[in-house]
């Protein structure tokens, strides 16, 4: 007791290899803002900014690496009272993070000049948001998944909105700000019943009260269940929360377009996975109806939705739906392959969204103008290689045999068969949709083939930078690499799922 | 009515007593006061600045000042529980709060760099 008379409090301990991915990041984000405190000048701030970010990313790798082989030889770990938990599962979500932050940065690093945006606080904004994606992935306890939420979306709302001379930016920034800030506050009431339900926030406690208390009035826990699928179904843009999805893809930035469908989804996902398995895996039998429910909405209304979309943009936006939709059938299915097919998924949509986009908004051109599907007319003639490796990535999403496309949709769906029951039955819906939403990415892939007409009007594309055709060749080639041996990816996934800690 | 909701039968009463309260002072303000409507007094008050009509009557140059300000004031919920503990909590605590306050004061330098601060 000290002489106030307050308790005194026992720090908990800190394990700094455990939050040296989250924490290097963050501090190259303040070391961006400290260098454009003192550089003014944008022709040196810029390439510093970009220099800096890529020292903060490759630590911030070198960090998880590290982790990695820790978990390897000692297992998995908690540190921070409890509150992170650094094992296979979260670093492999860290590394999927990192990779897509890694690719969006290339993308943006001559769009902004194009935009005349303003480059170092862009990328600040980038590596905290991807900073909190890392801590959601590893948050062990309900209340650091919501601070985790917090970093992630706030930067967020604000680089949707980065081009603020757009309108469509504006609009998209706003539109995403209100309905997310509404999110998060449904779960948090989510996160509070829950509490008041098990009288814990750590998912470990929460496992723990349920496994030795019969509850006799469920309505509380079921209602905080609810309220967190809620929140996080927003986040992974699944269905029916799925409402500002094509509007905000459509009118962000397309290299921030490129990083919320890759990098927000995993991490959002990870945090989902990880409250339903850790907190709630003796419960199963509550949340995987839910779940099925999400599935089937997911992936009628993304590949419906995208059948009706004249724009590549929105069209990739309802495909990111369709695609949580199969994430969520690998979740759903409530075991070990469950989760190692949809951590699979995950890394795979992840290279295949931010090399669809990185195209996208090459075709686009200058101010994101246009990303209408006449543009895309003709488009063989005119850029040859790039038409044909967009083929190749919407050819993978719709899950062609000897892609990557194909080794995360099987995957999901020998969980689903492996659990049986009405999974059978989810799988066979994804399977038909698979089907719908084909029609989609081979309606993009003819249109770019067919010759451009007299009338058309041929818009000036702007040319392939250095940094988007980094992106755009590394995913074709993961895409064709891993669809052809995916031994390795399918390996570290299991291995991943094996260290997840429960 | 469970004991549950019996907990919860004083939250009710705090509500309805301070509905009333509020009530009371208002209603007895309307009855006693004098009533000399002027144009002036219906213009919204903006630290003598003269306001600006529409929508939102208020300035958004404001918001920016609002949110500094903000930045601080929440430091200061941190520094107070940290303040009385910090004997107990040792060395470390001290170097953590510096790191916490150095990044906030970057927050404000960078704003100020930025000609934030500036009123024109």
């Amino acid at each position: 007791m000290n002489p106030l008379g307050v308790a005194s409090i026992v720090t908990p301990g800190v394990d700094w290899l455990g939050v040296a991915p989250v924490a290097l990041l963050a501090l190259a984000a303040i070391g961006i803002v400290l260098q454009r405190s003192i550089l003014r000048r944008a022709s040196v701030a810029y390439p510093s900014a970009l220099i800096v970010a890529a020292v903060g990313i490759i630590l911030s790798a070198v960090a998880l690496i590290a982790q990695w082989h820790r978990v390897q030889t000692d297992g998995s770990y908690t540190t921070l009272s409890k509150m992170v938990a650094v094992d296979g599962f979260s670093i492999f979500i860290g590394g999927v993070v990192l990779v897509a932050t890694a690719c969006s940065v290339l993308l943006a690093s001559r769009y902004l000049d194009r935009e005349r945006l303003d480059g170092p606080e862009y990328l600040a904004l980038m590596l905290l948001s991807a900073s909190g994606m890392l801590a959601m992935a590893s948050a062990n306890d309900l209340i650091a998944v919501f601070v985790a939420l917090e970093i992630v979306s706030i930067p967020l709302y604000v680089l949707v909105a980065y081009d603020r001379r757009r309108s469509t930016s504006l609009e998209a920034g706003m539109k995403y700000f209100l309905l997310g800030a509404f999110a998060s506050a449904v779960f948090l009431y989510g996160v509070a019943l829950t509490y008041g339900a098990t009288g814990s926030t750590g998912l470990v406690g929460i496992a723990n009260y349920l496994s030795e208390v019969t509850l006799l009035e469920r309505g509380t826990l079921l209602a905080g269940l609810v309220l967190m699928l809620v929140g996080l179904g927003f986040k992974v843009a699944a269905a029916p929360f799925h409402m500002w999805t094509p509007d905000v893809y459509q009118g962000a930035p397309t290299p921030v377009t490129a990083f919320m469908a890759s990098a927000t989804k995993a991490a959002a996902f990870a945090a989902l996975i990880r409250i339903l398995y850790t907190a709630l895996g003796g419960s199963s039998s509550d949340w995987r109806p839910l779940l099925w429910v999400l599935a089937v909405l997911s992936l009628l209304v993304g590949s419906i939705g995208a059948v009706i979309q004249t724009d590549v943009k929105r069209m990739l936006a309802y495909s990111s739906i369709n695609h949580a939709g199969f994430i969520l059938i690998g979740v759903q299915a409530g075991t070990i392959k469950g989760v190692s097919s949809a951590l699979t998924y995950l890394a795979i949509y992840a290279f295949l969204a931010v090399g669809s986009f990185a195209i996208v908004g090459v075709v686009a051109g200058r101010g994101d103008a246009d990303s209408d599907l006449e543009r895309f007319k003709g488009l063989s003639s005119r850029r040859t290689g790039l038409s044909w490796a967009f083929t190749l990535l919407l050819l993978a999403q719709a899950g062609v045999p000897l892609t990557a496309g194909f080794i995360a949709k099987f995957g999901v769906f020998s969980a689903a068969a492996g659990a049986g029951g009405t999974s059978y039955v989810l799988a066979l819906i994804g399977m038909l949709t698979a089907a719908i939403a084909a029609f989609v990415y081979l309606r993009i892939a003819a249109t770019m083939f067919t010759p451009a007409g007299e009338g058309d009007q041929v818009l000036a594309s702007s040319k392939v930078d250095l940094g988007t055709g980094i992106v755009i060749w590394f995913s074709c080639a993961l895409t064709i690499v891993i669809g052809v041996a995916p031994g390795f990816l399918l390996g570290l996934a299991e291995r991943a799922t094996l260290l997840f800690l429960r | 009515m469970t004991q549950f909701y019996r907990n919860y039968l004083a939250v009710a009463v705090f509500a309805v007593a301070a509905l009333g309260m509020v009530g009371a002072m208002l209603g007895v303000g309307r009855l006693v006061r004098p009533n000399r409507p002027q144009p002036e007094k219906y213009i919204a008050y903006e630290a003598g600045s003269d306001p600006i009509r529409g929508f939102g009557q208020s300035n958004v140059r404001y918001y920016v000042y609002a949110l500094l300000f903000v930045m601080f004031d929440v430091e200061a919920v941190f520094i107070f529980p940290w303040a009385i503990n910090l004997e107990a909590l040792g060395v470390s605590a001290l170097i953590s709060m510096i790191v916490f306050i150095l990044v906030l004061t970057l927050g404000l330098v960078y704003a100020w760099r930025k000609g934030v601060l500036r009123w024109a």
